[in-house]
């Protein structure tokens, strides 16, 4: 017979905040527990119709909302990394009753599971989904490729709202190519979805770049933010000098309103969340309380208990900025900060930049027990620095894994591009991920069954 | 608790107007037209239902309805009584029927009108105004306006001041009570809907160049294809069909009644003049007497043309043309020519026989001839009504009068 599509027999992963029918949709709440959803998500039927196989839902941040993968109803996300030789070899156990048990790392978030599912072979692809950065962090820690795609060119229709204004479908893949393809299968206007663009989308093959030299990269200096760690920052160096080595013009050139993308994303993001958030009632489905003495008091007990205290702290918040008295002051005023952020990157584009080079994450993965020791709300607020304006600005950037931190842990490095130009964007991180040549991870069992096909990935790497 | 999308900041439309006409008295045979100002009109979603049961102490909740588009029509204070709000809601009706944007039933909340009240001395400003909710009917309305001046007027004449509260119509009692208020001053914490694009009203002048024009939304492309609005529809009956103003309105009021009188007039020789009298009077009594709609009437268009036939060829006297109708009505399927024939209502064509019949009253009416010949002409018809119920009906009243007179100068 004739293959359905490209995707024809591909196995996939899904996050489990995109609607699948038949399929339990849980978004990692108890408040979707059991919900079997009686449609798909238009991105998931697109991979359908190519023919890629369901292997699963991917675990996530309840709702979507944290940057470790950590807050979900099933638990925590697992990095593949942390069970591999490369990670196992430079940690040094603390004592002999510590063993790898508690020495696991997260995968980042909020599409852990996602991420993981691609970096442990378990799949080909994965979507997940990217507000402020959930596709690129767990794509950084977990060594795959994570692209956040132009607002607007993926349809959302089926992905359960977070920030209806920021969020896109993340696609996550172990190679740019594979990237691309995924893109190709996705992109394009879907009258269910309003806000995605009316224009064709053509999907293309990425070019083998060989001449860089007409290509001008740009380093905003103000990404060297507080916490960046000494190898993030060395290896962002590197990567810079890779291009200017091979005939690009870098330069250094300024966001300056970088630093104000995290309080305006809070106001913007518990908003939307407050209001996104009201559908959840008990009422049509999903967990319903017990309660009956009234609606309110049901409403009230449903949210109460089907929600974790990440999801409620923010639609408190969203709540309160949405007031009449605030709304001006804060609503207003973030929405007025979102565009001086997005003209920042409309500028740099505009003087000659081609394509914004930037670190993912400050870090590689940390321990889970560290982790923790700070709440959600703080560890979003520092993990999503780097990756959270090109979410304000709609604009579409990339993950590229390219070396091993001294803990033998995933670093990656960010590309962002102009507007709907992915081609340019996925062609410069396939340039790169060619050269950065990012070691495949070790993993045992995967080891023992593989025949030689994962070889040849072994050799020097980008550190 | 919920979710709602409304046009708050932005409405589709502001600064329009709507004409509409009144009866000055009660006999439609003076109309004026009167404008009520537009202030805005707005798009919103429907919201789902609330249902209280008190008896079983539980709420339930109807969605049907819930995320329906909804248009949110905003009239400026400029009608003074419950009767103007009546015909302006009326002409609004018709309107958005004719356009098929809502069938605007209002018992089926197809069309839902809230009232603001207030009263003033002239000159003075503008009284507090009270909301006046739950009107299912025109006729409510116009009721429930009244009523709700009326009760502002005595409230204030005796010393009483007007809340500014949300009334309900209770059309059993017919008057207007405070409503049980649950929801105070409520802050919505609304916010652009994000998965909306702003939209954006063209028209031909302001339409960018190489714009798919299935995108965009040109005011003037849709202006171009409305159907004939009432108001034209009313003036083109009155020149088409020579009718009165006041009958055009009648005509559109009723569903289906402009059509009938149409296919009426099409198939008779009588003038639309004369035929419009039957439809008004005659057709349309006889339908709200059984409370039947244009569609469900027994006699169809082609069988009142049948009969007006008759009537216009003087075969049978406007009274016996009645008396048909009236068997017709039965909807025992007979025509009309059939009941004539049973009921023996042709009029009488043997000119010999009616003059036999006019000398007989003559000569049985002494006085009145003498009054007659003194030159008071008005008992005339007194003879030529002995002749009719001679003639059992069947008498051509301007011939007998003719005769009559020809016999008198005698």
């Amino acid at each position: 017979g004739q293959p359905l599509g490209v995707l024809d027999g591909i196995p996939i992963a899904v996050k489990d905040n995109f609607n699948t029918a038949g399929i339990e949709t849980t978004c990692a709440s108890n408040m979707l527990k059991g919900y079997i959803s009686p449609y798909n998500a238009t991105v998931v039927q697109k991979l359908l119709d190519q023919g890629a196989v369901l292997l699963g839902k991917t675990n996530l941040d309840e709702f979507a909302m944290g940057s470790g993968s950590t807050d979900g109803v099933f638990g925590p996300v697992r990095n593949p990394w942390s069970y591999s030789r490369q990670y196992k070899e430079k940690s040094l156990p603390k004592s002999p009753s510590e063993d790898e048990e508690s020495n696991w790392v997260i995968t980042g978030g909020s599409s852990g599971g996602s991420a993981a599912a691609v970096s442990s072979f378990t799949c080909f692809a994965a979507l997940g989904s990217d507000t402020g950065g959930s596709t690129r962090n767990p794509a950084a820690h977990c060594g795959v490729v994570g692209l956040k795609p132009t607002y607007g060119l993926i349809s959302r229709h089926g992905l359960i709202p977070l920030v209806n204004s920021m969020d896109v479908p993340g696609i996550l893949t172990r190679c740019v190519d594979d990237a691309a393809v995924v893109l190709g299968s996705l992109a394009g206007h879907d009258p269910k979805d309003s806000t995605t663009i009316q224009d064709k989308f053509k999907p293309f093959e990425l070019p083998n770049l060989t001449d860089v030299s007409k290509l001008s990269i740009g380093i905003p200096k103000e990404y060297h933010a507080p916490g960046l760690s000494s190898e993030v920052l060395a290896l962002w160096s590197k990567a810079a000098d890779l291009f200017k080595d091979a005939g690009a013009k870098v330069i250094e050139v300024s966001l300056p309103h970088t630093h104000y993308s995290i309080v305006c994303y809070h106001v913007l993001c518990t908003a939307e969340v407050a209001s996104n958030m009201a559908r959840f009632d008990g009422l049509e489905y999903g967990h319903r309380s017990d309660m009956n003495k009234s609606t309110e008091s049901m409403y009230a007990a449903t949210r109460r208990e089907g929600f974790n205290d990440v999801v409620r702290g923010r639609i408190l918040s969203g709540n309160y900025f949405l007031l009449k008295q605030n709304y001006e002051n804060y609503f207003i005023k973030a929405q007025k900060v979102r565009r001086l952020i997005a003209n920042d990157f409309v500028k740099v584009f505009e003087s000659g930049v081609d394509i914004l080079l930037t670190p993912t994450t400050l870090s590689d993965a940390v321990p889970y027990v560290e982790f923790i020791k700070e709440d959600n709300r703080t560890r979003s607020a520092q993990d999503d620095i780097l990756t959270q304006a090109a979410n304000m600005a709609g604009l579409p950037a990339i993950n590229v894994p390219t070396a091993l931190s001294e803990r033998g842990l995933p670093v990656g490095l960010q590309f962002i591009g102009r507007s709907f130009q992915e081609k340019q964007l996925l062609t410069v991180a396939k340039w790169f991920e060619k050269r950065v040549k990012f070691p495949a991870i070790q993993l045992e069992e995967v080891e023992r069954h593989d025949h030689g096909v994962l070889q040849h990935q072994k050799s020097a790497s980008f550190s | 608790a919920g979710y709602q999308i409304t046009q708050q900041r932005v409405p589709i439309a502001v600064n329009g107007s709507l004409s509409y006409s009144l009866c000055i008295d009660n006999k439609m045979s003076q109309m004026v037209t009167k404008t009520v100002r537009i202030k805005q009109i707005q798009l919103e979603q429907d919201s789902g239902k609330s249902l209280h049961d008190d008896t079983r102490s539980q709420t339930l909740v109807d969605l049907n309805r819930a995320g329906v588009g909804l248009m949110e029509v905003v009239m400026e204070p400029d009608m003074c009584c419950g009767e103007e709000a009546a015909a302006a809601v009326r002409e609004l009706q018709l309107i958005l029927q004719t356009l098929g944007s809502s069938q605007a039933v209002m018992a089926e909340g197809q069309l839902r009108v809230d009232a603001n009240v207030s009263v003033h001395h002239p000159g003075d400003p503008y009284g507090v105004r009270t909301e006046v909710k739950n009107i299912n009917s025109i006729r409510f309305l116009a009721k429930a306006v009244d009523y709700e001046i009326q009760r502002q007027i005595e409230e204030l004449e005796n010393g009483g001041t007007i809340l500014n509260e949300t009334r309900a119509f209770d059309s059993k009692l017919g008057c207007t009570v405070p409503m049980r208020d649950k929801e105070g001053k409520q802050d919505y914490r609304f916010m652009p809907e994000p998965n909306l694009p702003p939209l954006i009203l063209y028209d031909a002048k302001s339409l960018p160049a190489n714009m798919n024009h299935q995108q965009v939304v040109n005011v003037d492309w849709i202006h171009e294809r409305l159907p004939d609005l009432p108001s034209v529809k009313r003036a083109r009956l009155v020149e088409r069909y020579g009718i009165l103003p006041e009958h055009s309105f009648t005509l559109l009021n009723e569903d289906g009644l402009t059509e009938f009188f149409e296919n009426v007039v099409k198939q008779t020789q009588m003038k639309p003049k004369k035929v419009i009298g039957w439809i008004l009077q005659d057709m349309l009594s006889y339908l709200k007497q059984h409370s039947l709609t244009v569609k469900e009437s027994p006699v169809s268009s082609s069988r009142l043309a049948d009969l007006l036939n008759l009537l216009e060829k003087k075969e049978i006297s406007s009274s016996a043309a009645k008396q048909v109708l009236a068997e017709l009505w039965k909807g025992e399927g007979k025509t009309p020519l059939e009941i004539v024939k049973e009921k023996k209502l042709e009029l009488i064509q043997d000119q010999k026989e009616l003059e036999r019949i006019c000398q007989a009253v003559i000569d049985g009416q002494g006085n009145e001839v003498l009054a007659i010949k003194a030159g008071n002409h008005k008992v005339l018809n007194k003879l030529i009504g002995l002749v009719q119920r001679e003639t059992k009906g069947r008498s051509n009243p301007v011939l007998v009068k003719q005769l009559l007179e020809k016999k008198l100068s005698e």
